[in-house]
């Protein structure tokens, strides 16, 4: 019993004593940009900019290959934070990446019947509920992203936009139109 | 010499750990997609196993011994893990480009049971510690080898005009089948 302990011992040791100094000698620092853009991006992992989420987006902007416009929840706010980030001029949204309002999603719970195709496609988990059970969104928890619309067989789920109240308004950060400048910036 | 040319032939072909023994078929599955990755995880997986089976033999004739025979699965487990994690760091550190397309499965070598199947059978086979390095590496071998075929064969079933029901995992399971039938045809080449 007490060689089969010490022998385990031994080898936990001998194990961590070796991951240790290979954890030190093969440190590697994750790109720091990547982690600052993350940061910035409103982490709504929507892939409405054709990635499968706030990180990649990220890392495809970190590498020049993807442009700073690509995120409708971020608003223009967050293509000015990013442009500033990154040292470059802010371009407007353009085709058919448009920013919305901000909304959560709302299941008609008379309609719905409990297939958890929306529970899947959920990126962030705010649905809850069970096979042919009743789902619902955590409202708290949705971002938005309507990405649970699509899948639904009985098309049950509306987004409702969050209107500002007391309880949720805040300062507006001054937001210039970007629109505006850049056209105002290409006449001269 | 020849005796251990005969271990890897043998590994490699007659007793192929994906084919025959079907051990380690989550990676051969998952990792099949692209010909790179499945180059890369094989890579990964070869270092790893080489390394687990020359390690598990020298816990298991050193350190356990006989006594204490009930702690193989439980030692190697232990050992492949770290040697796992350190597989992983150092392809984090040499190569991110094959660590964010292995992803997930680079962990997960952890878990493939071809990685504690072999070691296992080196004990069970009575090898000594050349022979269970070259069983190891012939192992990890005819893994790569499948691995590298199977997902040859994938991509090419991309274009292939496959019947709506059969697409995607379904072709690749028959295929799968059909090739572990055609390995049997190495049984016999070594007595």
């Amino acid at each position: 019993m007490l060689s089969a302990l010490l022998v385990m011992a031994a080898l936990a040791i001998v194990l961590g004593a070796i991951l240790g100094f290979a954890a030190i000698k093969f440190h590697t620092e994750g790109n720091p940009m990547v982690d600052k853009i993350d940061a910035v991006l409103p982490q709504t992992q929507c892939g409405q900019c054709g990635f499968p989420g706030c990180k990649p987006y990220a890392t495809a902007i970190a590498s020049g290959e993807a442009p700073i416009n690509k995120c409708p929840p971020g608003g223009e706010e967050g293509i000015q934070k990013l442009a500033e980030l990154l040292g470059v001029d802010p371009i407007p949204f353009g085709g058919d990446t448009q920013p919305k309002p901000k909304s959560v999603a709302i299941i008609d719970e008379n309609t719905c019947i409990g297939c958890t195709l929306c529970i899947q496609a959920c990126p962030v988990d705010a649905i809850v509920g069970a096979a042919k059970q009743m789902h619902t969104i955590v409202a708290s928890e949705c971002t938005g992203c309507e990405l649970c619309i699509a899948p639904c067989p009985v098309d049950c789920i509306t987004m409702q936009i969050i209107e500002e109240k007391i309880t949720n308004w805040k300062w507006k950060y001054p937001v210039y139109a970007l629109n505006a400048v850049a056209s105002a910036g290409a006449t001269p | 010499m020849t005796e251990y040319l005969l271990i890897l032939i043998s590994a490699v072909f007659v007793n192929n750990i994906v084919m025959v023994k079907i051990l380690g078929l989550c990676p051969f599955m998952g990792v099949s997609k692209k010909l790179e990755t499945a180059i890369g995880m094989g890579a990964a997986t070869t270092f790893v196993l080489t390394l687990a089976s020359g390690s598990s033999y020298l816990i298991n004739h050193y350190l356990l011994g006989p006594e204490l025979s009930y702690l193989t699965t439980l030692s190697f487990i232990v050992v492949i893990a770290g040697i796992v994690q350190f597989t992983e760091m150092v392809i984090q550190k040499t190569s991110p480009v094959l660590y964010q397309v292995l992803g997930i499965y680079l962990p997960l070598i952890t878990t493939n049971c071809a990685v504690l199947g072999i070691p296992l059978l080196n004990v069970q086979a009575k090898h000594n510690f050349m022979e269970s390095l070259f069983f190891g590496m012939g192992g990890a071998l005819g893994f790569t080898l499948v691995l590298v075929l199977f997902a040859g064969m994938r991509e090419r079933m991309e274009g292939a005009d496959v019947p709506v029901i059969f697409k995607g995992s379904a072709i690749a399971m028959v295929t799968a089948g059909l090739m572990s039938l055609s390995f049997m045809g190495f049984s016999g080449l070594i007595k």
